[in-house]
């Protein structure tokens, strides 16, 4: 609708709002109603419906763990698994607060136990299991609790036979924990190594923010890895590269377009789209149940190896004295 | 053999040091935080010269570049072959700027990551010298997939075959010290720190105040002793009196006999063996708590009481 030669009557006080749209703090809440890109709104439902992401502009929201598995699963749900670890404090840990106090708090605003939730569910109707990671609890942070859930998550799906799907959102190792955090990357790379011996494919889905100590680690190990829009992949953030070297660095800098051109992931995939791409893959990606993996003789070497008798017995019977030519050798 | 000699002075130092670390005094760590990183410390190539009668450097990770932050390559030690790979860190102004301060970049990683290859292909043991403040946090290394590097560094030294020792000889600080820290066997030098993040680092982050490094430096208290209760390091490589600074032969002397002496444990043991002690030591580390499985699994352990 254009403007131009229309009388337009707007309050001084919304006039005022406007002047200062710019210089407003861009401060992201899993539950806004308001879009920061392009400043429509949403009712919490029409958020949910819309999987977080504004249909005007496409910008994606932050979503949770939970709200996530229910995102990616089937209707019918997903069971969670080892959802009564909790954190433990080895170092007696205090910054500005006491560790225990901030878990605990965590745990309060968020409802959830730990910054992961593993779960069993079907995505597309193929069973997976899933490590999904929640910004909302402390960051998103890798400490023992993390590591160990997405250990086990990766022997139980090695287990059953069935693909992994990690979704990453986090800052990194959680600090509290120290040396012991920084630790949980080892721990996590060497589970994934259980999925390769079962011959099961991880597919890694990088939400906003994918940084430090979990990009490091097994976030960038998926055999197929995807990048939610504008989602932030760094081992080092902005702000520290900026601080350490001086460097300016581009808006855009480690953003999921990004890394795309830079050859760090394989699709930059819209979320509306993400269950139905997992699905497919999966699908792709599943091998039949009577392949040579299973023990049996494979099929094609057995062919092969029929053509070359074939074969040799014809030559056999070519050869002069054929008579003789019993012995195979 | 000398083994013994150090061996009960080591014994000593670590339960004096047990001791303390159960009551921190801030300028304790401190102290030790600044003698893990003091200038006249010995680096990655002053103990590789000095423990091995010949070495061969290597360069370039055959994609991209040759990283100067990090060095690799083979070594003549005890009359056999040694793969070392270690960062380094420079000495006057020059040479620092060269070695980028021992942050190494997705190159560095992958250089030794190459190296890592042959030394398994040719059934070489691989031993690692940590000293770094971090990987080098840049722009372009970003872009090159630093994090990648890291990662697939550490997915490969779980993989090799081969024995593996990582040594942690000054600063071991983030994701740039573990990209060399999975082997067999990690020792620590006395006043070597290792922590998931520098102090200066931990101080921007959690106090949002840089000049907090002391206050962060305590309470992540990432020294020698703390480690090896936490089970995170295997021994503790005592220096010589007054710090590894102050004579470097003796310090290199000491390291190659625990070096030595790992490295004979690890040649006792088949291949299949060491790597599935090598998951189940990293799969141990971080205490929590589980409710089904009744206490935590407690890592590491408890330093009994001199005397």
């Amino acid at each position: 609708m254009s403007k131009v030669g229309r009388n337009i009557h707007v309050s001084v006080d919304r006039l005022r709002q406007l002047a200062h749209r710019d210089a407003r703090p861009r401060k992201i809440k899993a539950d806004a109603g308001t879009c920061p890109k392009c400043d429509s709104h949403y009712s919490a439902d029409e958020m949910r419906r819309n999987l977080r992401v504004c249909p005007a502009c496409g910008h994606h929201f932050p979503v949770t763990a939970r709200e996530r598995l229910e995102q990616l699963g089937e209707p019918g749900g997903y069971v969670e698994l080892w959802g009564d670890l909790r954190a433990a404090d080895p170092l007696q840990f205090t910054d500005l607060r006491p560790y225990t106090e901030r878990i605990a708090e965590a745990e309060k605003s968020t409802g959830m136990g730990e910054a992961i939730v593993c779960a069993e569910l079907e995505v597309r109707r193929a069973p997976a299991i899933a490590a999904v990671m929640d910004f909302t609890f402390m960051g998103g942070s890798m400490g023992a609790v993390v590591g160990e859930k997405f250990a086990r998550a990766c022997d139980y799906a090695a287990q059953k036979g069935v693909p992994l799907i990690v979704v990453a959102a986090s800052g990194g190792a959680r600090m509290q924990e120290g040396t012991l955090a920084l630790m949980q990357m080892a721990k996590t790379v060497i589970a994934l190594d259980a999925l390769a011996e079962a011959r099961v494919p991880v597919i890694v889905v990088l939400a906003h923010p994918t940084t430090g100590g979990v990009w490091a680690s097994f976030a960038s190990l998926g055999d197929i890895t995807y990048a939610e829009p504008g989602a932030l992949i760094a081992f080092s953030g902005p702000r520290v590269i900026e601080e350490t070297t001086r460097e300016v660095l581009p808006a855009d800098f480690g953003r999921a377009e990004r890394q795309l051109a830079n050859g760090q992931v394989d699709a930059v995939v819209d979320r509306r789209e993400l269950a139905e791409r997992i699905g497919r893959v999966l699908h792709i990606l599943r091998r039949p149940e009577t392949d040579g993996t299973t023990g049996t003789a494979p099929p094609g070497l057995q062919w092969a190896q029929d053509g070359a008798q074939k074969v040799k017995s014809m030559m056999d019977r070519m050869r002069p004295g054929a008579t003789d030519s019993g012995s195979g050798g | 053999m000398s083994d013994k000699k150090h061996g009960g002075r080591f014994v000593r130092r670590i339960a004096g040091k047990g001791r303390r670390a159960a009551e921190p005094s801030g300028d304790d760590l401190w102290e030790s935080v600044q003698m893990a990183r003091h200038a006249e410390r010995p680096y990655t190539l002053d103990y590789i010269t000095r423990m091995c009668s010949d070495f061969e450097e290597v360069h370039g990770d055959r994609l991209y570049g040759d990283d100067a932050a990090l060095v690799a390559g083979f070594g003549r030690y005890h009359d056999r072959p040694v793969a070392f790979i270690g960062q380094q860190k420079g000495r006057d102004t020059k040479e620092r700027t060269y070695r980028n301060f021992g942050m190494a970049g997705p190159e560095g990683y992958r250089k030794a990551m190459r190296v890592m290859e042959i030394a398994n292909r040719l059934g070489i043991p691989v031993v690692t010298l940590i000293d770094t403040p971090g990987a080098f946090p840049g722009a372009s290394a970003e872009e090159r997939g630093q994090g990648g590097a890291i990662s697939r560094s550490i997915q490969m030294m779980w993989r090799l075959d081969v024995p593996t020792i990582a040594v942690v000889i000054g600063e071991g600080s983030s994701g740039g010290a573990l990209g060399l820290g999975v082997a067999d066997r990690v020792l620590m030098l006395e006043n070597g720190t290792y922590s998931v993040i520098s102090p200066e680092g931990a101080s921007a982050i959690l106090w949002r105040d840089a000049g907090k490094a002391r206050l962060a430096a305590q309470a992540f208290k990432p020294t020698a002793a703390n480690c090896y209760r936490w089970g995170v390091v295997d021994a503790v490589v005592p220096e010589p009196e007054g710090g590894a600074h102050t004579d470097h032969e003796q310090a290199a002397e000491i390291l190659d006999q625990y070096l030595h002496r790992a490295l004979g444990d690890l040649d006792a043991l088949p291949a299949a063996d060491r790597k599935r002690a090598r998951r189940d030591r990293f799969r141990r580390l971080g205490p929590l708590r589980d409710p089904e499985g009744g206490l935590g699994m407690a890592a590491g352990r408890e330093i009994p009481p001199p005397g």
